[in-house]
């Protein structure tokens, strides 16, 4: 932990220790995102026990996601892939932003940051797409195409699609959230907020957010596209 | 955060930061709900005594609530009870108990200026305001507030159409539990950061006193269960408002099938669950810590096994998570399962009994001083031992089948989770009274208060057991519609007299309570001559708790009536003498 941080603490509290080497901000972090953990934990327990029941019937993503912009033919799954691609590396310009705020090197921080943020927004525009695809829906025999909606689903179950929106959303709204965070954390980097007090350990809390938001993307990832 | 400053009058009483004048916030805001709570209750078991009659208690009600004759509602006795459960175990027994003590005591015992964050615990107790509001208003919408019980269970609770308090009345319950929520989460943060990262220098982890150790296990569970009813809250709106499928599945009503299907409303059982019975524990824990530093101080004697005790409070919260098929054993739940989770329950049974023996052997023999907190603190252990007894029964998932949703079930976790955590807040209460308003609180109505309180509540839990085994089932608008209960009307007009009487106790407390705000008689620093740190605080209030320095801890809080010392307490600033072991 940086020793101005230290001083900090001491200054505030008058003495008292870090038993954990860590500021309660951070340890603050970490816990919330054990609470936000369990919210995800239990929205992907609850598929798993849907999808279990109708295991024979269930939609095969490899069969609704096949489409790519611009490209014709079937694609199963190389958009998603992309899009998990862009978001996996804009954990690694995450870590970037970090390790230069420690290093105490503001411009670094503001490039990597920016990048983090731009990696951020094009994932959330690829999501919009899939999900335009995927609400465009199926044509049926007659060939009027049948939209998946909360309530109906072209290609199977319609739980299929309730669940593909409501997770997939869930998690969108925690890669937006994030986004705004990142931009405010930005504005107050270029300010130089944290040149001023020392330390940049808000980037460092942010990092561990958007981290943990690419995880769960893995989780998802894994259980909607891949198994 | 800096030490104390000039306040005015929104940012010291309203907007407060102060942990302690939050702590009062949740106390004050929780005894309203209380209230409110308890006429509910009381305003039912008048229509199960008399039913279908009407009653002067009924005035307290909305006049749409009314038959013509004057008599209640049908589907307002189920919204009467369904309000009941929601109040009393989530605003009172959660956000009352856990709000109120975690706040005043975590920085106070463990020598901190403050919560990790002021603000966070502000904005927690306002999340708990709003979502106070919001509950309070369903009970004014014309369609009654919601009425499918406290467990919400779907379908009845996902179907607006189903009845009337599916509507809006459900839509605020549910928005208002989603608040509920997130101000706990803020607070449970809040909590378990300050106990790790602000102890003073000298407070390891093996000197904190038991309070502080319940009250951070109690906000772990919360932290690792409220977020599952939040999900599980979540997946109900949209059933509700955006018509997915994740609980419904081939409903007709009305005549007309719904286009709901593949769902499964278990799924909602099982995620329900999975926080309610942490739940139990978050409601029961913080009373348990309150119980062991009040059973040690007014036993003059060390507590018994305190190792013993964080190990226990320990293994209970892990088990908390792994027994919720036991609420669930008539679901169709494959036998072997539910034997599994008969197993784990009783389990259970193990580190209960390790805190009643270590409560029961820190009495033995003690110099007991029977102050009305005390006495509310042995009623804990009481109601504890009484309760859990037939939480043996319950948990066999071959007895449970024949007690299942009946008046036994009513009564024991009434005893068990009701009855030993409201005497908790009570000992909390009165105990830490003169620190909360740095005056004292009236004896002699303690003593009335608890014992009143004791009789009636027995008088009405014990012969709900009965009631339970003789068949009678729970949320029964009227017993007598049935002749097969027409034995058991006497047994129901006890109950009922003993829940009005009980009732009436409360204004002791209340009196007592307010009265002594303004008027008890003015507090000593250390008045019940304890080790804890808050005791070494000015009575007065300030901003910081502290004037000068932080102190420093040398020993545990426990030492009481040790060998060789002047007094029968030792402060836990005070250095040890030389050649003197620590416990």
């Amino acid at each position: 932990m940086d020793e101005a941080l230290i001083k900090d603490h001491k200054t505030a509290w008058k003495g008292g220790d870090l038993p954990y080497k860590a500021s309660y901000g951070k340890l603050m972090m970490w816990f919330f995102l054990i609470t936000d953990a369990l919210t995800f934990s239990a929205f992907l327990a609850s598929y798993g026990f849907s999808r279990f029941k109708y295991q024979d019937s269930w939609p095969i993503a490899e069969e609704v996601f096949t489409h790519f912009p611009f490209l014709h033919g079937d694609h199963p799954l190389l958009f998603v892939a992309l899009m998990t691609f862009i978001l996996i590396m804009s954990s690694v310009t995450m870590v970037l932003a970090v390790n230069y705020g420690h290093k105490m090197e503001k411009n670094k921080v503001i490039l990597w940051l920016s990048l983090t943020i731009v990696g951020g927004i094009i994932f959330l525009g690829s999501q919009a797409w899939e999900w335009s695809h995927f609400i465009h829906g199926l044509a049926g025999s007659d060939g009027i195409f049948v939209p998946a909606t909360l309530i109906s689903n072209p290609y199977g179950l319609p739980l299929f699609a309730d669940y593909f929106f409501f997770i997939t959303g869930f998690h969108g709204f925690h890669v937006f959230s994030g986004v705004v965070i990142l931009i405010i954390i930005l504005i107050n980097v270029i300010k130089g907020t944290y040149e001023k007090r020392g330390h940049y350990e808000m980037v460092e809390k942010v990092g561990l957010y958007w981290h943990f938001v690419d995880l769960v993307w893995v989780f998802v990832f894994t259980f909607f596209y891949l198994v | 955060m800096s030490e104390h400053h000039n306040e005015n009058f929104i940012t010291k009483y309203i907007f407060s930061q102060d942990h302690k004048m939050i702590a009062k916030q949740f106390l004050i805001t929780g005894m309203f709900m209380a209230v409110v709570g308890m006429l509910m209750s009381a305003i039912f078991r008048v229509q199960l005594a008399n039913p279908g009659e009407t009653s002067v208690l009924y005035n307290l009600l909305p006049d749409f609530w009314l038959t013509e004759t004057g008599a209640l509602q049908p589907d307002k006795y189920l919204a009467l009870v369904t309000m009941h459960g929601t109040i009393l175990v989530f605003w009172v027994l959660t956000a009352g108990l856990s709000g109120t003590f975690a706040n005043f005591l975590i920085p106070l015992q463990i020598g901190a200026r403050d919560m990790a964050s002021g603000f966070l615990n502000m904005l927690s107790y306002w999340f708990f305001f709003i979502a106070t509001v919001v509950l309070m208003s369903s009970l004014f919408v014309e369609t009654g507030p919601a009425s499918s019980g406290w467990t919400i269970y779907p379908p009845l609770s996902a179907l607006p159409q189903a009845i009337d308090g599916s509507g809006t009345g459900m839509t605020l319950w549910l928005s208002s539990i989603t608040l509920f929520v997130v101000g706990s989460l803020l607070g449970g943060l809040n909590y378990i950061v300050t106990i790790l990262n602000l102890r003073t220098i000298g407070m390891s982890m093996q000197r904190l006193p038991l309070t502080i150790w319940a009250l951070l296990i109690t906000a772990i569970l919360g932290v690792l269960s409220f977020p599952v009813l939040l999900s599980c809250g979540l997946l109900l709106i949209f059933d509700r408002s955006f018509g997915t499928s994740f609980y419904l599945s081939d409903i007709i009503i009305g005549g007309e099938a719904l286009h709901n299907e593949g769902g499964s409303p278990i799924l909602f059982e099982h995620l329900f669950w999975f926080l309610g019975h942490p739940e139990v524990y978050i409601i029961l824990l913080p009373a348990l810590g309150i119980v062991s530093e009040v059973i040690a101080v007014n036993s003059r004697k060390p507590i018994f096994g305190y190792k013993a005790m964080v190990g226990a409070l320990m293994l209970i919260a892990f088990l908390s998570f792994i027994v919720w098929g036991h609420h669930m054993f008539m679901t169709g739940m494959n036998p072997f399962l539910g034997s599994v989770f008969t197993f784990t329950t009783l389990l259970i049974a193990i580190p209960s009994a390790i805190k009643v023996f270590n409560y029961l052997a820190t009495l033995w023999r003690g110099n007991i001083r029977f102050t009305p907190a005390m006495l509310f603190a042995i009623g804990t252990v009481s109601a504890f031992i009484t309760g859990g007894l037939t939480g043996i029964i319950l948990g066999d998932s071959a007895l449970d089948i024949n007690v299942h949703d009946t008046y036994f079930v009513i009564g024991h976790f009434h005893i068990v989770m009701g009855l030993s955590a409201i005497y908790g807040m009570f000992a909390g209460v009165y105990h830490w009274f003169p620190k909360m308003y740095g005056r004292m609180m009236n004896k002699k109505l303690g003593y009335l208060h608890f014992w009143g309180t004791f009789i009636c509540a027995y008088g009405v839990f014990f012969p709900m057991h009965f009631l339970g085994l003789a068949g009678l089932p729970r949320r029964y608008y009227q017993n007598t519609a049935f002749p097969m209960f027409d034995g058991l009307s006497d047994i129901n007009d006890l109950i009922t007299f003993f829940a009005l009487v009980g009732a009436a106790v409360q204004v002791f407390f209340l009196f007592n309570f307010f009265y002594s705000i303004f008027k008890g008689p003015k507090a000593t620093q250390n008045p019940w001559k304890s080790n804890t740190l808050e005791w070494t605080t000015p009575v007065e209030r300030i901003h910081g708790n502290w004037p000068g320095e932080l102190p420093v801890v040398t020993r545990w809080a426990y030492d009481y009536s040790k060998p060789g010392a002047e007094e029968d307490f030792i402060l836990q600033t005070e250095p040890l003498r030389e050649g003197e072991v620590e416990h």
